[in-house]
C-alpha cells in the first residue's frame, strides 16, 4: 500500500445545529485520483472545504503525511501543498492571467519574480493559456478561466489538488477542455480529489469513486464496482436518477 | 454704481490676495484627502479583520474596533467648524497657550474629518468584494494581510475612487470653515476683501465663481483619472494566428421570425 498523503478520521462538521458531515473516514494515497459523487447538499463541498481549511472541522481530524493539519502544521504552508480549484473559478479580478499565477508563488512560497514568472508560463502552457497572459479574468470564457485557475493551483507545486465541481459552471461546449486538462494531470501522477457530476470522468479517469450521502460516505470502491455493481440501495437510486436525466 | 463696477473694483484691488488663497485651499484639501484616505484604508482593513481565535487578540481587536467606531461616529456627527475650534484651541489649552502652525493644523483637521467618512466608504468597499476573491487566495495559502494588500485593496480602491473624489471636492468647499481658526485660504481672503471694501455681495460673488471653477475643473480631472485607472478593455493575444474571430451570420428573416 502506497503512503497515505491525506487521512481523514471521523471528520464532523456542523453549521450551528445543522450537522452536515457526520462521520467521514477515508484516505488518499500519492498519485491517486478520487472522484466524489453524491446528490446536492450531501456535504461534498463542505468536506473539500474542511480539507483546505476554508471551514473549521467541528470533530475528528485530518492528517497530512501523518500530521494534524490544524495543530501540527502552519495553515498557509499546508494550503500551498493542498490547493483548491473552485466551481466559480475565483480568479483575482484585479490581476491579469500571468499575475494570477505569480502572486501566490511570490507571497506564499517566497519565490523571486523571475522564477515565479517562468513557473507560471510553464503551467499556463500546459493548460493552453499562454496566448492570454495579458487578459483580465473578465475578458475570458468560463473554460479559459478554469484552465487559468488550474494553472494557478499548479504553480504552487502542490502535492494534492482539490476540485469542487470544476465544470459545473461551464457552458457544455467548454466542459471538455477543462476535463481533458484534468485527465492529463491525473495521468501525470497528480494526487487529486474531484467532486463532480461528470460521471464519465469519474468512471474513466478516477482510481476510486466515493459516493456521499447525507453527511456519510455511503459507498466507495473502484469505478467499475461503484458504477457497475453498486452494493447499496442509496447508490443505486442516485445512479439511476442521475443516469436517467 | 452697478454690480459689475463693484466686482471689477474689488477684483482689481483684492483679486491677487483672493487668488493667493487658492493655493492654501487646494493644498489643504489634497493633503487632507490623501491622509484621510490612508486613515480610512487602515481603519477599514482593521474593521474587516476576521475574528481571531486567540482570546487576547480577540479582546484587543474588539477594543480597537470600538475606538474606530467612536472616532467615526463623533467626527461624522459634529460640524467640522466645531472640530477645528476644539482641536486648535484644545491643543493650545494643553500646551500652555502655544498654538499649532495654521496650515498644518488645517491639514490635521481636514484629514481626521475626511478619515472618518472614508473609513465607512472603505468598509463598504471591502464588504462588497465577492467572498470568492478571499477564498481564492486563502485556498493557495495567502494570508489575510497578503490578500488585502494584493487582491482586495486594489479592487476596493478602484470601486471607491468616485466616492473619494467626491470627498475631495467637498473638502475644497469645506476648508472655508477653517477661517474660524484663521487659516488664510480662499474664503478668508474673500471675507477680508468684503470687510475692507464694504462691497460684500461683489466680494462673495467672486469667491463663489472661483470655488465653482476650482471644483468644476477638479471634478473633470478626477473623472479622467478614473477612466484611465479603469484600464483598457482589450488585451494582446500572443502567437495565436490560428485563432480567427468568430463570425455570426443572422439573416434578416431569421431574426424577424425569432
Ligand atoms: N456556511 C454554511 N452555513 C450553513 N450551512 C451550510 C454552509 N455551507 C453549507 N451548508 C449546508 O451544508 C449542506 C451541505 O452543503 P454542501 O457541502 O455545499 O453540499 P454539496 O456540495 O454536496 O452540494 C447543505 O445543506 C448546506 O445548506
Ligand atoms: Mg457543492
Amino acid at each position: 500500500m502506497a503512503e497515505h498523503v491525506i487521512e481523514i478520521k471521523h471528520l464532523k462538521k456542523s453549521f450551528g445545529e445543522n450537522p452536515v458531515l457526520k462521520d467521514i473516514d477515508f484516505s488518499i494515497s500519492k498519485g491517486e485520483t478520487v472522484s466524489v459523487i453524491g446528490s446536492s447538499g450531501s456535504g461534498k463541498s463542505t468536506m473539500l472545504r474542511c480539507i483546505n481549511l476554508l471551514e473549521t472541522p467541528t470533530g475528528g481530524e485530518i492528517l497530512f503525511h501523518g500530521k494534524n493539519i490544524q495543530t501540527e502544521l502552519e495553515v498557509s504552508k499546508y494550503r500551498a501543498k493542498v490547493v483548491m480549484v473552485f466551481q466559480s473559478f475565483n480568479l483575482f479580478n484585479n490581476l491579469n492571467v500571468l499575475q494570477n499565477c505569480v502572486i501566490g508563488q511570490t507571497t506564499v512560497l517566497g519565490r523571486g519574480k523571475e522564477e515565479a514568472r517562468k513557473k507560471a508560463m510553464e503551467y499556463l502552457e500546459k493548460v493552453g493559456m499562454t496566448p492570454y497572459i495579458n487578459a483580465k479574468p473578465r475578458q475570458l470564457s468560463g473554460g479559459q478561466k478554469q484552465r487559468v485557475a488550474i494553472a494557478r493551483a499548479l504553480a504552487m507545486d502542490p502535492e494534492v489538488i482539490l476540485f469542487d465541481e470544476p465544470t459545473s459552471a461551464l457552458d457544455p461546449e467548454m466542459v471538455g477542455e477543462v476535463l481533458s486538462v484534468m485527465k492529463r494531470l491525473s495521468e501525470s501522477g497528480m494526487t487529486m480529489i474531484v467532486v463532480t457530476h461528470e460521471m464519465a470522468f469519474a468512471r474513466d479517469v478516477s482510481d476510486r469513486v466515493i459516493f456521499m450521502n447525507d453527511g456519510y460516505i455511503c459507498e466507495q470502491g473502484a469505478p467499475e464496482e461503484v458504477f457497475g455493481a453498486p452494493k447499496r440501495e442509496e447508490t443505486k437510486n442516485f445512479l439511476s436518477r442521475f443516469l436517467n436525466q | 454704481m452697478s454690480l459689475f463696477e463693484d466686482i471689477s473694483k474689488v477684483w482689481s484691488k483684492y483679486g491677487d490676495t483672493i487668488l493667493s488663497g487658492i493655493a492654501n485651499t487646494v493644498i489643504i484639501s489634497i493633503i487632507g484627502t490623501l491622509i484621510g484616505l490612508l486613515i480610512g484604508l487602515i481603519n477599514g482593513i482593521i474593521r474587516t479583520v476576521p475574528k481571531p481565535k486567540n482570546p487576547v487578540a480577540k479582546v484587543v481587536l474588539t477594543v480597537v474596533n470600538w475606538v474606530i467606531n467612536v472616532y467615526v461616529e463623533v467626527f461624522r456627527g459634529t460640524p467640522m467648524m466645531v472640530q477645528a475650534m476644539i482641536i486648535y484651541w484644545g491643543y493650545a489649552y494643553m500646551n500652555a497657550g502655544s498654538t499649532l502652525p495654521l496650515i498644518p493644523a488645517g491639514i490635521v483637521i481636514v484629514s481626521i474629518n475626511t478619515g472618518a467618512y472614508i473609513t465607512e466608504i472603505v468598509r463598504g468597499g471591502i464588504i462588497s468584494i465577492d467572498r470568492g476573491q478571499f477564498e481564492g487566495s486563502a485556498s493557495i495559502g495567502m494570508s489575510h494581510f497578503q490578500t488585502m494588500i494584493h487582491i482586495i485593496i486594489p479592487q476596493v480602491m478602484r470601486n471607491i475612487l468616485p466616492s473619494v473624489s467626491n470627498e475631495f471636492v467637498v473638502n475644497i468647499k469645506d476648508t472655508s470653515v477653517l477661517n474660524v481658526i484663521g487659516v488664510t485660504e480662499l474664503y478668508f481672503y474673500a471675507a477680508s476683501a468684503a470687510k475692507n471694501s464694504y462691497k460684500i455681495f461683489a466680494s462673495y460673488l467672486i469667491a463663489c465663481a472661483i470655488y465653482f471653477c476650482l471644483t468644476f475643473t477638479i471634478t473633470r480631472i478626477l473623472r479622467l483619472a478614473e477612466r484611465l485607472i479603469e484600464g483598457k478593455e482589450n488585451y494582446t493575444v500572443f502567437g495565436s494566428q490560428s485563432d480567427f474571430p468568430a463570425e455570426i451570420h443572422v439573416s434578416k428573416e431569421e431574426s424577424a421570425n425569432g
